[in-house]
């Protein structure tokens, strides 16, 4: 099987985050590998070792897109066997929406399906910077396939997928034929940490770096320039501050009563 | 006046407060028509008109539930080209915001979502990165499609009500060729709470309650709240995993969030601080939920909240 899954490099959540400069993009310094895209590597890992791992030609291949520091998502995903990484970056990616990023990373995949097809498209449930969840579901519809979004599970046997996907009010199993593309949630597996042997491997393993002009993208596709929203304003909103804190002295259920009365929450 | 299309996803019997929240949210940016899917019953086209839609659009074809969203997507795009809408409003659920990214690759379309007030001129407001920021965003393209997030507008009828027109909407004969079908659904039983994301009071517990959430769904019971965990508790199997508010679970934005036995770790603050009014119960005076929270209580919640249940059901009467 050949599995391409997508990983983010992402600010790191245990600090602040910001957005600036004139498109007000996410600073990416203090970034790592986006927690949620370690269990879309762990699952095309294990569908990978099912049928023989990279020996029997199975291939898991890491895809980040996003300036030079989002090599250290895919050096990640190495150390933790993926078989090979792409970091697809150009200047003229920043700013990108989610249309004009799926345009991107559509055109990186039908790069690297051009030797042979790619078989799965594995990705998080959502990034944990953008939150938006819809590069899945575009991409699918830029490269005509078939998308299955929070799976809970996932197998595949012969050219068939199946998954589960577990929603507020209902519980439903679903059957994609191959190739499609798939973004799990962090119930599906237990993401693997990589181990000694497993970072030694990983310098041994090739990086690619594509530009746009590799895959045949215009730069105006792509960025502030191809983005079909555009942020007009941002504001950090004040940080909250901690109102009345009261230790427990037997009166402290009454007390609350008192407080959500008084708020007119009751 | 700028068209607005609605898409509203088998109502059953009755519309639901987030229908009609985008109902009323569309007739302030133009002429609404409601794109349905599923059955039409008559409660439903009696409210549709109470809230002034112009036309009511059905799909050609009966089975778009039996696939996953793609042929939505493409019985949407029909139904924006058919009214020459400018703006597409869906709800924000996850199945809300995958039909609209797909829709919006069909239509060439600007996609926001967590949307939660839209100007006259398409600005849409959302806040952003766990809510540190809000942001202002608005679709450079003819046409913008956005998903709202309920509880943001107040449902109103029209001062004029209509009498919208039925049209059937030909869904594209090729747009279940590559989707995902669904195989097997089954309903969860119904817990007989407010739905977890569109509550106006969520009751949470943490890693404190040790695997006995029987306080915290006994507040919640009496303040008619949905309860909520963190990822300590569903990780543990103390509560199912849609109950989870955090960075990796639900988004919450209540007017009143109770937290129990939650230290507040950023990831759990990430899913719950645009609550209006924070309310934290915790064992450990260092717990930095009670940085952010309103009403800080330092005790054992298994004092705490079954005393506040009993005050509050007292108070009631």
């Amino acid at each position: 099987m050949k599995i391409i899954v997508l990983v983010k490099h992402v600010p790191d959540a245990q600090f602040d985050r910001h957005l600036n400069g004139e498109g007000y993009t996410t600073d990416r310094s203090e970034s790592i590998l986006s927690e949620l895209d370690e269990y879309a590597l762990e699952a095309a890992l294990q569908l990978a070792e099912a049928r023989g791992g990279s020996k029997a030609g199975n291939q898991v291949i890491a895809l980040s897109m996003g300036p030079s520091g989002a090599v250290n998502a895919v050096k990640k995903s190495l150390q933790m066997g993926a078989t090979e990484g792409v970091h697809l970056t150009d200047d003229a990616l920043a700013g990108s929406d989610a249309a004009a990023t799926s345009l991107a990373i559509a055109a990186a995949i039908r790069h690297l399906g051009a030797d042979a097809p790619v078989d799965l498209v594995l990705t998080g449930m959502a990034s944990t910077d953008g939150e938006t969840s819809l590069v899945p579901a575009q991409l699918a519809e830029r490269l005509g396939l078939p998308q299955v979004t929070f799976a809970s599970s996932l197998e595949v046997d012969g050219g068939r997928l199946t998954a589960r996907r577990d929603a507020d009010t209902y519980s439903e199993t679903v059957e994609a034929p191959l190739p499609a593309v798939v973004s799990v949630t962090d119930q599906i597996n237990e993401p693997r940490y990589p181990n000694f042997k497993g970072i030694i491997a990983a310098k041994r393993k090739t990086i690619t770096t594509l530009s746009l002009s590799d895959i045949g993208v215009d730069p105006a596709q792509v960025g502030h320039a191809g983005s079909w929203t555009r942020v007009t304003s941002a504001e950090e909103r004040p940080p909250r501050t901690a109102g009345t804190i009261i230790t427990d002295e037997g009166d402290a259920g009454i007390k609350l009563v008192d407080f959500l009365a008084a708020q007119k929450l009751l | 006046m700028a068209n607005v299309l609605v898409f509203i996803d088998n109502p059953g019997d009755a519309l639901k407060k987030s229908n009609l929240e985008l109902l009323t949210l569309g007739r302030s940016l133009g002429e609404t028509a409601v794109a349905l899917n599923g059955e039409l019953h008559d409660g439903v086209a009696a409210t549709l008109a109470e809230y002034g839609a112009g036309k009511i659009l059905r799909p050609s074809a009966q089975d778009l539930d039996d696939y996953l969203v793609a042929p939505k997507a493409a019985y949407l795009a029909a139904a924006a080209a058919e009214t020459g809408a400018g703006t597409v409003l869906l709800d924000n659920s996850p199945e809300g915001k995958e039909i609209a990214a797909r829709l919006g690759v069909r239509l060439n379309a600007g996609v926001i979502t967590d949307v939660v007030a839209v100007d006259a001129d398409g600005t849409a407001h959302k806040s952003v990165l766990a809510g540190s920021y809000n942001t202002a965003a608005k679709a450079t393209t003819a046409v913008s499609v956005l998903t709202v997030k309920a509880n943001n507008v107040t449902p109103e009828p029209s001062a004029v009500p209509s009498a919208p027109e039925t049209v059937i909407v030909e869904v594209p004969a090729d747009s279940t060729a590559a989707a995902a079908r669904v195989t097997e659904r089954r309903q969860k039983v119904a817990s007989g709470r407010p739905d977890l994301t569109d509550a106006r009071i969520v009751v949470a517990g943490g890693r404190g309650l040790d695997g006995d959430f029987g306080p915290v769904e006994q507040l919640a019971d009496a303040l008619g709240a949905a309860v909520g965990a963190s990822r300590a508790a569903t990780d543990a199997g103390w509560i199912s995993h849609d109950a989870q508010v955090g960075q990796t679970g639900k988004t919450v934005s209540p007017q009143l969030y109770i937290s129990a036995g939650i230290s507040g770790a950023i990831q759990q603050k990430a899913g719950m601080q645009t609550a209006k009014v924070i309310v934290a119960v915790n064992k450990d005076a260092e717990s930095p939920v009670f940085e952010i929270a309103d009403f800080g209580i330092i005790g054992d919640l298994f004092d705490v909240l079954p005393q506040a249940t009993e005050e509050i059901k007292r108070r009631k009467g």
